[in-house]
């Protein structure tokens, strides 16, 4: 048995790294990611385990000494943030489509302008058709759990893809939670100590990654890397199911709260799934049929759980941080509408907007949201309802 | 001439990869070529400027201690003929 610990959210974003055992850590601070990275620097530097600890210039060669390091076999870990996260836009690509395993930790926050360092989804957002797995977590326990299995996942021969783990920059990384923390052993029954890359470059075995991508071959090798990403989601499965029979803590794509006999519930990722699940006991508590469900996994999108778990639903509130700017609002509301068209579903998807540039998402806001649709102020012609603010 | 389509994304190798070395030697990049170098054996002295200069380093000795182009792989960059010193290689356009 491990032991139950205190810890701030970032600091167990470290000590999944570290009890992952990683071999290179390249990262640039940026606010909120800041302390996961400090914190690793001081394990490195204080011999707390061995690894090489790269201090980049910047993200873009973050990401870009993880994909050499990826490359020669290594595991390899980076955490960013907001712009930083846009600084690496155009090699996330290469590191999905040439297929290296890396884990990295999305502390998210918005994008400028104007300077706002607080959380929202804006971030990963615009790094949605990256190719990359997205996981989004909700506390510390969660942040670290799913860190951990990232690696697994990632590292998977039937994967091979490159892994983000996303939780709210502030809410869940400058505040001290409860965490149990496994013991060194536990942990290597569930993560072997190093990678066996299946691929590697090695001079007794010549191989190239990202050749040149004729337009005779480039559209099969997209084709490609979307089935994989596609396939990977048996694989998070697999490995969430491995990772409870060890640790005894159950992870799946998506976490119902609430939904046996729900009329209308929230679907939404992230911290603000803790506030919303208050919220909903609240409506219960009113006589409403309230539900909410926590998407854990973004990408792939797990369009088939969604559906088995919306059968029922009359509306769907998709709470998202992010709008998708002269589009159709925001990235769930976008993916949902579009998913339940294609199946003929009969239910309504009500759109809001919530907590961008870290407006404090409460739980008289969910209330409200609810209320809107039950008094039919929610028509389904319009896609944007801001929370908080004039829609 | 439009290029054949390769088999479908069933078959292709993982992500793509490459596991022979050298392999661009398979690609001809002589097709990119509109005009072809001409070298005039009177005028080059063989000073290998050119063998300098090409960037694709297509440009060899040949059996006279002169110069020769591989044409398999030559684009037709001309820069080989802006450098020489005698004005021996001319940019020759060709018909294919």
């Amino acid at each position: 048995m491990g032991k139950r610990i205190a810890v701030e959210d970032s600091h167990a974003a470290a000590l999944a790294a570290k009890m992952a055992n990683v071999d290179v850590i390249a990262a640039y601070p940026i606010t909120p990611q800041t302390h996961i990275v400090e914190e690793l620097s001081r394990m490195v530097s204080d011999g707390e385990f061995d690894a090489e600890y790269i201090n980049v210039e910047s993200e873009h060669s973050a990401i870009s000494a993880c994909i050499g390091a990826s490359a020669v076999g290594a595991r390899c870990f980076t955490a960013t943030a907001g712009q930083g996260l846009a600084l690496m836009h155009e090699i996330l690509f290469i590191a999905a489509g040439n297929r290296f395993p890396i884990v990295m930790a999305v502390a998210n926050r918005c994008l400028s302008p104007n300077i706002n360092i607080w959380g929202d989804q804006s971030d990963v957002m615009s790094s949605r058709d990256c190719g990359w797995i997205q996981i989004f977590a909700e506390n510390a326990q969660e942040i670290f759990d799913l860190l951990l299995s990232a690696f697994k996942i990632s590292e998977d021969d039937r994967v091979l893809l490159p892994v983000a783990v996303n939780f709210d920059g502030f809410y869940a990384t400058h505040v001290v939670e409860r965490m149990d923390l496994p013991e060194e052993e536990e942990v290597r029954r569930f993560l072997p100590p190093h990678r066996t890359a299946k691929y590697k470059l090695d001079p007794d075995r010549p191989l190239t990654f990202g050749a040149i991508g004729f337009p005779t071959i480039q559209f099969e090798l997209r084709r490609q890397w979307e089935e994989a990403l596609c396939n990977s989601k048996q694989v998070i499965k697999e490995v969430w199911q491995e990772f409870g029979r060890v640790f005894g803590r159950h992870y799946d794509v998506l976490e119902p709260y609430r939904m046996e006999d729900a009329e209308i519930a929230f679907i939404l990722m992230g911290g603000s799934c803790g506030t919303c699940r208050v919220a909903v006991d609240r409506l219960r508590e009113r006589g409403f049929k309230a539900g909410m469900i926590k998407l854990r996994l973004f990408r792939p999108f797990p369009k088939e759980e969604i559906l088995e778990a919306t059968s029922k639903l009359k509306t769907l509130i998709t709470v998202d941080k992010h709008i998708c700017l002269g589009g159709l609002g925001g990235p769930l509301f976008n993916d949902l509408r579009a998913l339940f068209y294609g199946f003929q579903r009969q239910i309504n998807v009500a759109g809001f907007i919530a907590g961008v540039g870290g407006r404090d998402v409460r739980v008289k806001d969910f209330e409200q949201m609810f209320e809107k649709v039950v008094k039919g102020e929610v028509s389904p012609e319009k896609h944007i309802f801001i929370v908080r603010g004039e829609s | 001439m439009e290029a054949p389509l390769k088999e479908g994304w069933r078959k292709l190798p993982h992500a793509l990869l490459i596991f022979e070395p050298a392999t661009s030697l398979y690609y001809y990049t002589g097709d990119w070529r509109t005009f072809k170098p001409v070298r005039d054996r009177s005028k080059c002295i063989a000073c290998l400027l050119c063998w300098v200069y090409c960037p694709e380093g297509c440009i060899y000795i040949a059996s006279d201690g002169g110069i020769d182009v591989d044409l398999n792989y030559c684009k037709g960059c001309g820069i080989c003929a802006k450098e020489c010193p005698l004005g021996a290689i001319t940019m020759v356009e060709e018909e294919k």
